[in-house]
């Protein structure tokens, strides 16, 4: 019954998006303003339509109702009701009902809260987002209905996969998913734009807030994502540029270009075109990183469906989409108006620096990431390209782009001059400079790079800080007013920035000092690891809800500069009966400092395989990810986006008025 | 000039449209092992019972097929039919029994029937590893010199027995 309610709903919407892919664009060539707002009621009545057939999938996987194909493959009985609930979205078609109500809500989204857009562009906005929603649907209605009946149906199910049985992989999905689609609305911005012929400050400022409302949750995704895979897959890493974590690297890397040129577009006018290329280029990043990862096109750990025939239409709708927009692009775009001028000191010119080599890098994974598929195609060879390859290229890209982030905000918009600037940053760089050599020599010159990493990340805090610092600093020392009216995108900004260059830290220690040793232990041996020692306390098995473990206790004793501090980690191999799986659940030790990470493998004489790591400062990698998502946060918050888009302020207000970043 | 750049973007799409186009008609479940024409990993695993296990040096002087299973195998039970066949058309088929337990592993036998010449058991799975075993069942087909020629992933399906591994196996034989 439930299937039935949920397909309908699905099939509905599906005509729905039809209507409101075609009706509200005729409306805006017309000027019909009842076209025009029937595209705001139809988007709602289309968020409702997804949601109630996303909520009857949820309600076959609750019930356990093995009579729908997609539940009887993915849940069991002995699953935990939770577990159960994520697996609606933890397989193709349950996530591809996910990924169409997400677009539903953000076009929802459009509908109510985009009362302040013009509404010819609201039109052409809602249509260009149904007509993604229409081949979403249809995708899932033609090549994946998560509806299909099961005859007969089996008195119990498969289960999902048990890496996949995890609190971070139940909410690692939809933040991913939330920051793909949220893209879409951007692309839908930059189409209408290009329809429009219109690209002004105003529609840099519309579109911004959805750019960070897809930038932050695929910031928070792949902060997720990356953690998981650190404590899940046992063996400590945290990113290992798997085509289907570059997939969604990609659009980050443009999502946080574009974030920064549409604020030279609200505020100078000037980039437009660029700004929409670039929203077109992030969306269809996300759309060919779900291509990626259903098609089989590339085979990675992830993947769920590996079809062709989902990856020919999913190849389809790239080409109706990209392919249409960058036409589009090709004919409107030198069309419209081209802002003001900057001269080559200038914030504006910063700002398109840092987009030049957030382009470069992202070319640069994008051609790891496809080097295979394009090897292929023209020859039989089958390749992959690893590590080595995005350390060469991919590090020394960066550095600059990392160098400039603390410059960028301190430049003055339209000219600057170089003395200015370098005045400006006399202080900072001799810090940073005396930073780098003290480490050098505490650290040795063996050690330079992971010097000069520690130095880049201290710049890219200390960047953060002079934001902030800069501003409150009225005529007379630290002014509380200040403090009071700085806006929430400044307070933003200095966070993001600052979050990178605590990443940037945990990421250097990481490669440079992180220790490791395998060996056999029996229990009551002791291995010291540079300042940790190890201690095997027992091992012995133990059942869990759906599966078999062997756990094993241990003591860590960590030196410290105030004494040694002991704490007790267990650490696990899980075997699932049902899907005849094994997983790790590595023990972890977590601190400021660093973390101790055990993992134990097979038995072996008496003894039992244990992996042992010191892992530096791992933690200030997915820290710094969260500073930036909250610095986003922060700045979506800013009460520009919520007064709509004034032409002119008070007169009055003008006085002392820096320009919001 | 300025109108190449806005073309420029479109172009590149378009290529990238032809390369993932060649990309699917091909077939992502075909692996290609390491291993082929090379000879197997040094391995010596004891039996699952009493007696003599194999070792890697038993590959030699006739075309074998080396067999990958486990009690504990969904898709095995399926495949066995086959294997009993090409061991009655006088084929020489091994089996390692991966991450077993012995009994386990013999307790299937029992069940099912033994086409193999040998079992030996691989309890740690390490021997899999060197093999580049991705699951179960899987199988090798090696030359008169030990030389792996081909692999199968998943089960063999008479099929792929009568259409592949079969006339692989006459020519094997017939080389020199």
């Amino acid at each position: 019954m439930f299937a039935e309610i949920g397909h309908f709903a699905l099939i509905l919407a599906l005509l729905t998006a039809i209507a409101q892919g075609l009706l509200p664009m005729l409306g805006a060539v017309r000027g019909d303003t009842a076209l025009m707002a029937f595209g705001r009621t139809a988007a709602q009545w289309q968020a409702v339509l997804i949601g109630i057939a996303f909520i009857a999938l949820m309600a076959c996987f609750a019930r356990a109702d093995f009579s729908v194909a997609l539940v009887a493959e993915h849940a069991a009985l002995s699953q935990p009701l939770p577990y159960r609930l994520a697996a609606t979205w933890g397989n193709h078609e349950g996530s591809m009902v996910l990924w169409v109500l997400i677009l539903a809500l953000f076009g929802a989204g459009i509908g109510r809260f985009g009362g302040n857009l013009r509404p010819s562009l609201q039109a052409r906005v809602l249509s260009v987002q149904a007509m993604i929603g229409v081949a979403f649907l249809a995708f899932s209605l033609f090549t994946s209905n998560p509806f299909a009946r099961l005859s007969p149906a089996p008195a119990d199910g498969a289960e999902l996969n048990p890496l996949l049985q995890d609190p971070g992989l139940v909410f690692h999905p939809p933040l991913l998913y939330l920051g793909y689609v949220g893209f879409s609305v951007t692309f839908s911005f930059a189409v209408a734009a290009l329809l429009e012929g219109r690209a002004d400050a105003a529609w840099a400022r519309w579109m911004r807030p959805w750019v960070l409302a897809a930038w932050i949750p695929l910031t928070c995704g792949i902060a997720l994502g990356s953690f998981w895979a650190y404590y899940e897959l046992g063996w400590g890493g945290w990113w290992f540029w798997d085509p289907v974590e570059n997939a969604s690297l990609m659009p980050w890397l443009l999502g946080t270009a574009l974030l920064h040129s549409a604020i030279v577009t609200e505020k100078r006018q000037a980039l437009a075109g660029w700004t929409i290329l670039l929203a077109i280029l992030a969306f269809s990043l996300s759309l060919i990183g779900t291509f990626l990862v259903r098609s089989g096109i590339l085979t990675s750990v992830h993947a769920f469906a590996v079809d062709p025939a989902r990856g020919v239409f999913i190849l389809a709708m790239i080409i109706g989409s990209t392919g249409t927009a960058l036409a589009l692009f090709a004919w409107r775009a030198p069309l419209l108006k081209s802002g003001a001028l900057f001269s080559g000191v200038s914030r504006e010119a910063g700002l398109t620096l840092n987009n030049l080599f957030l382009m470069a890098v992202t070319a640069v994974v994008f051609l790891g990431t496809f080097y295979p598929v394009i090897m292929e195609a023209v020859s039989t060879d089958k390749i992959s390209v690893g590590p080595p390859y995005y350390n060469l290229v991919f590090v020394p890209l960066s550095v600059p782009l990392l160098l400039l982030v603390t410059v960028g905000p301190l430049l003055a918009w339209k000219r600057d001059s170089v003395a200015t600037v370098a005045a400006k940053l006399k202080w900072p760089a001799l810090l940073v400079t005396g930073v780098f050599a003290a480490l050098l020599l505490a650290l040795g010159f063996g050690k330079a790079l992971a010097a000069f990493g520690f130095a880049l990340g201290f710049w890219l805090i200390l960047g953060g800080i002079m934001v902030l610092a800069r501003r409150w600093q009225g005529a007379s020392g630290l002014s509380l007013r200040l403090v009071r009216t700085t806006p929430a995108a400044v307070i933003g900004m200095a966070l993001a920035h600052a979050g990178l260059g605590v990443t940037l830290c945990g990421v250097t220690a990481m490669s440079g000092f992180a220790e490791s040793k395998i060996l056999v232990m029996r229990p009551g041996d002791t291995v010291q690891l540079g300042a940790m020692a190890v201690t095997l306390n027992g091992a012995g098995e133990m059942q869990g809800p759906n599966y078999q473990a062997v756990q094993a206790r241990f003591s860590v004793t960590q030196a410290g500069l105030l004494g040694g501090s002991t704490r007790d980690l267990t650490s696990e191999r899980r075997f699932y009966p049902v899907s005849r799986n094994q997983t790790t659940e590595a023990g972890i030790g977590t601190g400021l400092l660093g973390n101790s990470y055990i993992a134990i493998g097979d038995s072996q004489n008496g003894g039992i395989v244990v992996r042992l790591y010191h892992h530096p400062l791992v933690g200030w990698i997915w820290f710094g990810a969260l500073m930036m998502a909250m610095g986003g946060a922060a700045s979506l918050a800013d009460r520009r986006f919520r007064i709509g888009a004034p032409t002119r302020l008070p007169a009055r207000l003008l006085v002392g008025l820096v320009p919001a970043e | 000039m300025n109108r190449i750049l806005f073309i420029a973007p479109i172009i590149a799409f378009m290529a990238l449209v032809a390369i993932f186009g060649i990309g699917l008609t091909k077939d992502p479940k075909e692996l290609p092992s390491q291993l082929i024409d090379r000879p197997l990993p040094a391995f010596a695993l004891p039996a699952i019972e009493a007696g003599g296990g194999f070792a890697n040096t038993a590959f030699t002087g006739e075309p074998a097929l080396l067999n990958i299973f486990a009690s504990w195998c969904a898709a095995c039970p399926q495949e066995h039919p086959v294997l009993t066949r090409i061991s009655a058309e006088g084929f020489a088929v091994y089996g390692i029994a991966w991450k077993d337990k012995p009994q386990d592993s013999r307790d299937w036998i029992a069940r099912f029937g033994n086409p193999y010449k040998l079992i030996a058991a691989d309890e740690s799975g390490r021997t899999a590893i060197d093999l580049g075993v991705t699951g179960v069942p899987e199988s090798f087909i090696t030359d008169k010199h030990g030389r792996v020629r081909f692999k199968q992933i998943g089960p063999i399906s008479p099929e792929v027995w009568e259409g592949t591994i079969k006339p692989l196996m006459l020519k094997l034989r017939a080389e020199a």
